[in-house]
């Protein structure tokens, strides 16, 4: 068992010691968060150490190696002060925003031979796999055209994000940092780092102080062209929908979640598969895990590091040094754009009120959920209504 | 202990979700834009003889409530059972406005407000309390027809199977049966520790819903950990996603999970009429068979 401390217990940290408290090499023994309501929830419900201080929590929990799902501007730090301690680190994606920090980490983790590694968790799916396999084996030739496109409803009003980290640039906020790294990743993952950036664009839809849209051409050191398109306020994808789709001089391939296709062109055929197209789906090509909680890749990539504390990191898996390469690729988009015609403001964050409860009401109306406010009278009717519908 | 029946109709084909292709799932919601569409297809089931309908708690969904229960007579000894919550839209609020906003959001009435604000020692009632509003706040619109089974949605259930806060699925439980004299359901891509969770905090036989599938899809731990603790563990077993999204042909796929004697039902969806009667007919042939002595 590996004594595991987490930092950060936001949507994605509850969803990680989930994992962890599942797995059979994880031991989740001692969180830290800056919020106090939280830890308190956490020590009453789950009875774990809690932390105000990531410092304490590493002096004082005796770890092997903890696990940051902060909002990303904390990154660097908090990674820096565990590697200085010694401990293995996980840190949710992106690294951090400087490719220059991303890589002084990936150096000390290097120096110190700790394992570490990044929540890039489209790695850890079977068709993204599959296609990674497929390409590098050659399977479609020379490679001459990279596509990386995600859609999803992140950012749906406008002020949307608004008190919150993500629309905050400075904090990581943004569909660059927050959205568009994870097909960066995937992107490099199947086809290598791109050497230059030769086009960008940010975008708005509905935010004012970060982007809703990302746009990017790049060129690769072979001469192949890569192409970026992700968009975070797209009401049509019910959730986030990532795809890559690789065109070589025998074939082409494309992946998503769920499948992955594969043509070959006529006189072509790799493996076991002929010419023409190869469907192959999800349910073939995704590894079974011991634990299941929102997708297998989130309880694979942990797998992947209690195999990395153990000493048996697997080149797949996201490692500081291949999310430092995402991150340089972020910072050029950034710069390509900012460099480009009337770049849009992306600066200073909006100062955003607190909400009043007639636009708290509104907003839950919004998502289709219902305010249940001080309606224990309303639950109470409706039950007895209901009960007295049954008897 | 309320029966369940055999068969259950799912809602998956209406609302977009399809494990095995985007482009299935955009035709299927192309085609369910509406709710009559909905309906008329419930209309195929009903008279192919189900009569147990396993919903989310979807906005359309409670459009459909509503005009069952407006038409008593057609829809005679109909029943809805609910998974809940239906988590994207908690999700996509937690994303866009923070957790704490969130909550705020949910509860204007000011309870979160008083967590936030650090009432320490009452955390726990709090935490079952937003849990029960919010339980009480999707079941609003099912309060005028049949709930025999008020299920937890897997999302929830296995995060907090994972995390070990078990006392809050038995809080569940307690919950749907003293308020809507319902009986609770688990869905669960974790089948075996949900069993083992749901019997440590006295559901002596849960009812749980997993994938039951021939080539063990999500079906975490494998088959035979499956079938072992179907033969070993009381419990009341759903089979769900038989089909594995489509991967396994519907005959091979059905004899195979009729051969299971410990599983109680069977959860299918379809959007055409001869796919609802052969998913029937299959069903009750190999049900029929194992029960008939060679
Ligand atoms: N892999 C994915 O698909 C995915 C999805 C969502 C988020 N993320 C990443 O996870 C990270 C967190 O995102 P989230 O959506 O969970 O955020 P969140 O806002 O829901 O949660 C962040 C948590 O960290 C706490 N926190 C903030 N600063 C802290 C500090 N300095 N020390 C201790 N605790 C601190 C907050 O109180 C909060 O509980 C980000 O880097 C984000 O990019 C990844």
């Amino acid at each position: 068992m590996y004594r595991i401390g987490l930092v950060g217990v936001g949507k994605m940290g509850v969803s990680h010691l989930a994992i962890a408290q599942a797995h059979p090499k994880l031991d989740c023994v001692a969180v830290c968060d800056s919020q106090a309501f939280v830890l308190a929830g956490i020590r009453s419900q789950l009875g774990l150490e809690t932390y105000r201080s990531f410092e304490t929590m590493i002096a004082e929990a005796n770890l092997d190696g903890v696990i940051i799902s902060t909002p990303t501007s904390s990154h660097v730090t908090l990674a820096k002060q565990a590697l200085v301690a010694g401990l293995a680190v996980f840190v949710e994606k992106p690294l951090t925003l400087s490719a220059a920090d991303s890589q002084e980490l990936a150096a000390i983790a290097a120096e110190h031979n700790l394992a570490n590694q990044v929540g890039y968790h489209n790695r850890f799916i079977g068709t993204f796999r599959e296609t990674q396999r497929l390409v590098e084996a050659g399977a479609i030739g020379e490679v001459h055209h990279i596509d990386g496109r995600a859609f999803g409803q992140v950012i749906t009003q406008p002020q949307g994000g608004g008190r919150t980290w993500r629309a905050k640039k400075a904090e990581g906020g943004g569909c660059l940092h927050d959205y568009a790294c994870h097909v960066i990743d995937l992107m490099n993952f199947v086809a290598g780092t791109p050497s230059e950036i030769t086009g960008a664009r940010l975008g708005q839809v509905h935010s004012t102080a970060v982007e809703d849209t990302v746009y990017a051409l790049f060129n690769y050191p072979n001469g192949a062209v890569g192409t970026l398109e992700t968009n975070w306020s797209d009401e049509a994808y019910r959730k986030m929908t990532t795809s890559v789709t690789v065109y070589g001089t025998h074939g082409k391939i494309f992946a998503d979640r769920q499948e992955c296709r594969l043509f070959l062109k006529p006189g072509h055929s790799f493996e076991k598969f002929d010419s023409g197209w190869n469907i192959r789906y999800i349910t073939e090509l995704q590894e079974p895990v011991s634990f299941y909680l929102r997708g297998e890749e989130y309880s694979a990539q942990l797998d992947h590091f209690a195999e990395a504390l153990a000493g048996n990191p697997s080149p797949e898996a996201g490692t500081f040094a291949t999310a430092a390469d995402a991150d340089w690729v972020v910072e050029q988009i950034a710069a390509v754009h900012a460099s480009g015609p009337a770049p849009v403001a992306t600066g200073a964050p909006a100062t955003v009120e607190p909400p009043t409860k007639d636009q708290l009401v509104a907003a839950a109306k919004h998502y289709g959920a219902q305010a249940v406010g001080s309606a224990k009278a309303l639950a109470n009717a409706v039950g007895t209504k209901l009960k007295g519908l049954r008897s | 202990m309320t029966a369940i029946d055999r068969i259950l109709f799912g809602d998956n084909q209406f609302f977009g979700v399809n494990h095995m292709s985007e482009e299935k799932a955009r035709a299927q919601q192309m085609r369910f834009r509406d709710t009559e569409a909905i309906i008329s297809v419930l209309d195929r089931a009903y008279d192919r003889g189900i009569r147990s309908f396993m919903c989310t708690t979807h906005d359309e969904i409670g459009k459909i409530a509503d005009y069952v229960a407006a038409n008593p007579t057609k829809y005679e000894g109909f029943k809805f059972l609910p998974g809940m919550p239906y988590a994207h839209k908690y999700a996509n609020m937690v994303g866009e406005m923070g957790m704490v906003d969130t909550l705020k959001a949910l509860t204007p009435g000011g309870l979160v407000d008083a967590m936030v604000r650090g009432a320490k020692s009452t955390v726990t009632r709090d935490l079952n309390e937003l849990m029960t509003m919010l339980v009480d706040a999707e079941m609003a619109r099912f309060s005028q027809v049949d709930t025999p089974v008020v299920f937890l949605q897997n999302v929830v259930a296995d995060m907090v199977l994972g995390l070990r806060s078990y006392d809050l699925l038995g809080a569940f439980a307690e919950h749907v049966k003293s308020q809507f004299g319902a009986e609770a359901g688990f869905f669960t891509m974790n089948m075996p520790l949900m069993v083992d969770a749901l019997h440590s905090v006295g559901i002596e036989e849960p009812i749980v819903c997993c994938n039951y599938n021939k080539i063990g899809f999500r079906m975490s731990g494998g088959i035979e950990a499956y079938d072992r603790a179907l033969a070993e563990k009381p419990m009341r077993c759903i089979a769900m996603s038989v089909l594995a999204s489509g991967a396994i042909p519907p005959a091979e796929a059905l004899e195979w999970v009729c051969e299971r004697p410990g599983i109680e039902s069977i959860v299918f969806g379809a959007s055409s009429d001869a796919n609802i009667a052969s998913t029937v007919g299959l069903i009750n042939d190999f049900d029929q068979r194992r029960l008939t002595p060679a």
